[in-house]
């Protein structure tokens, strides 16, 4: 097991290393530049802004000093954002991203579980029949839907819950829950959906078949026989889910006015702010690939036919 | 003999049928038959003739949807299972009956280790007994039914052994469990014939030593004849003859027994040259089953009333039944054909 987290450790670094290369050249490629603005720069300013930013340099030469900094943990300048270098940006907004998008995937873990095992256990009731509903509109109700639907009944109608804003500038934890619950929506129907059929599926196998025969009851069934299995489909789907959350919450942080990073990735595109651009890839990847290291380990700790 | 027999388990026109697009599958369409405590019955019949669902039947394990037990008793020790409430079934699940499933590689939890199944089946029902002792049984069971290093391997899961290996350890499993009717749907197809000797000798020594009573389900009539007390031919969902072993072998009463009996290879025999007697044609399809008897078609003996009309049972010595208009009498057959036409008629 160790041997096997190891090379997988060791198998990122070429990934995360096609990522910035890719990322860095073709930043380059998409046409206009950082400092294009409505009105042209006089040359000589021009060139001083692009001597200070190394962009006069051969581009080959550019991607070398870039990739030594990134490796000393530095992602640089940014190019628009001028009292900070990205690292500041990202890693002053990237935990109230991170808090969101794990509260959210709690949300809909815990959610979607059990009413999910509860529509395999009493299917065709009306739990099962709550549940599926949920999970359509969870699945088809987009997030820039969602998000002020839910501002408007629990804030402006019901004034439970703050409308907008975010813990860290001081407007209380509360102002967590409607944007996670929002973000949340759409995985928890997913959820749902996925453990109710690998449950009606695991509970019609010959295995169940086998622990009913002993005599055991039907909760013990389910905790100890069903829900191994049960949860494989589950833990497959964290990983790409975990990539969705991320990305969807540049929607819910504008919606929401949460200080995340999705604002950053939004605006440094349009910047052409190359450095920020490459640095919000960066984490990005990084975040997808340890999810997806984290998601291969747990399988393979619930599944024991998996060999490493 | 046959007087200080007490009845353990009594089927009485059991019912189960499957709901699927094509029909209603009758897999189970109105079997009786009685086991007595320590006695061993044998179930015999062609592949889909329904001894599963009938042995899933008495253990309420029918997959419910599609399938439905829809007549019929099952007592046990007098107590109908097919009435009890939950909590009352599972203490008569792995407690009073066990069962040895049919597929060996599905049926053991492939998430959980064989230790961790095999002791739980044991606590299950002797609260009283700790792991370590749960542990220590388990080794010993496996020991018996031929698990080679079974302390080592014990904590293996189910997919580092072989097929063989996991039939045995089902069968170490069900055994354990020290009830009073064991179940063995084909306990032996997946090992080789070493093993399956020493494996039905173990069954008839528990059977012996503990006064269970067995129902073995097989293909194979050298086994029936050598293990059980009485046979049951199962055909197209019915019991069409039921007698006990050497009364069976020696005075087969139903067209289908003696094919059956007949298709069997023998070593004793001058004819050895000659082909192996198979029985012409295909089981019928249970969906849809005219009133008629359903082996009709491939029975060499058939008469008018056979295409017409369902054979009753007829008992043709003592304990010994069968479902064949061989045994009608003249007026009875003629009644039945005119009945059949009457009916046709309306
Ligand atoms: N879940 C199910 N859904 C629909 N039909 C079923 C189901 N289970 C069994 N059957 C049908 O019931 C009939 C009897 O099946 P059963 O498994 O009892 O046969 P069997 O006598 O045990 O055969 P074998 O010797 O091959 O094990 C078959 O026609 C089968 O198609
Ligand atoms: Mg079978």
């Amino acid at each position: 097991m160790t041997k096997y987290i190891i090379k997988r450790l060791l198998g990122m670094i070429p990934t995360l290393l096609v990522i910035i290369t890719l990322s860095f050249f073709i930043v380059r490629v998409a046409p206009g530049g950082p400092f294009d603005g409505e009105r042209a720069l006089p040359e000589e300013v021009l060139a001083n802004i692009e001597a200070k930013y190394h962009l006069d340099e051969p581009v080959l030469q550019q991607y070398g000093r870039y990739l030594f900094d990134v490796v000393r943990g530095d992602l640089g300048p940014s190019y628009k954002y001028v009292d900070n270098d990205v690292n500041y940006y990202i890693f002053t907004s990237l935990p109230n991203s991170a808090v969101l998008g794990v509260v959210a995937i709690l949300i809909a873990l815990i959610f979607g579980i059990l009413f999910g095992i509860l529509a395999a256990i009493y299917q065709n009731s009306w739990i099962d029949y709550l549940t599926m509903g949920l999970a359509v509109l969870g699945i088809s109700i987009p997030l820039f839907v969602i998000g002020p639907l839910l501002q408007l009944v629990f804030a402006m109608k019901l004034h439970w819950l703050p409308i907008s804003g975010w813990y860290s500038t001081g407007e209380g934890y509360s102002t967590i829950i409607l944007p996670a619950i929002s973000l949340a929506f759409a995985y928890f129907a997913t959820i749902a959906r996925l453990t109710r059929s690998s449950m009606l599926e695991t509970l019609r196998s010959d295995y169940i078949r086998t622990a009913k025969a002993k005599g055991m009851k039907n909760s013990t069934i389910i905790a100890k026989h069903a829900m191994k299995g049960a949860m494989l489909p589950i833990v497959s789907y964290l990983g790409p889910a975990f990539a969705g959350i991320i990305t969807g919450s540049i929607v819910i942080e504008q919606v929401f006015r949460v200080p995340g990073i999705g604002k950053f990735f939004v605006q440094s595109s349009f910047n052409r702010d190359y450095t920020l651009i490459i640095g919000v890839v960066i984490v990005f990847s990084v975040i997808l690939v340890v999810m997806n290291f984290l998601v291969d380990i747990v399988y393979a700790l619930l599944d024991p036919r998996i060999a490493y | 003999m046959k007087d200080n027999k007490q009845p353990i388990l009594e089927i009485k026109d059991l019912q189960t049928h499957f709901k699927t697009d094509a029909g209603v599958v009758k897999a189970v369409n109105g079997v009786s038959f009685t086991v007595n405590k320590g006695e061993t019955v044998g179930i015999v019949g062609e592949s889909g003739c329904g001894k599963s669902v009938t042995n899933l039947s008495i253990m309420r394990l029918i997959p419910s949807p599609p399938g439905k037990i829809v007549g019929g008793e099952v007592l046990f020790d007098g107590e109908n299972i097919l009435d009890l409430p939950e909590s009352e079934l599972r203490e008569i699940r792995g407690n009073k009956i066990s069962m040895i499933f049919q597929d060996p590689m599905t049926s053991l939890n492939p998430f959980l280790k064989i230790s961790t199944q095999m002791i739980e089946t044991i606590r299950l029902h002797e609260k009283d007994v700790d792991k370590q002792e749960a542990r220590k049984r388990s080794i010993e069971m496996l020991k018996k039914v031929g698990i080679p290093a079974a302390e080592a391997r014990i904590d293996s899961y189910p997919h580092q052994f072989s097929g063989g290996m996991r039939q045995r350890v089902m069968i170490a499993m069900a055994l354990s469990c020290n009830a009073q009717v064991l179940i063995a749907d084909e306990p032996t197809t997946a090992l080789d014939v070493t093993i399956q000797a020493q494996i039905l000798e173990l069954i008839q020594q528990i059977s012996k030593d503990f006064g269970t009573a067995v129902i073995l389900i097989t293909h194979d009539l050298g086994v029936v004849a050598g293990m059980c007390d009485k046979v049951c031919v199962m055909y197209a969902g019915k019991i069409v003859e039921e007698a006990y072993t050497y009364e069976l072998y020696n005075n087969p009463a139903h067209p289908y027994t003696s094919g059956l009996i007949q298709s069997v290879p023998r070593m004793d025999t001058q004819n050895k040259q000659k082909k192996l007697f198979s029985i012409e044609g295909q089981p019928p399809n249970v969906i849809d089953l005219p009133p008629c008897c359903p082996f009709h078609p491939r029975c060499h003996k058939t008469m008018d009333v056979c295409r017409c009309a369902l054979p009753p049972t007829y008992e043709v010595s003592e304990d010994h039944k069968v479902n064949c208009w061989l045994y009608a009498s003249e007026e009875e057959k003629a009644k039945a054909v005119a009945d059949a036409a009457k009916e046709n008629d309306k």
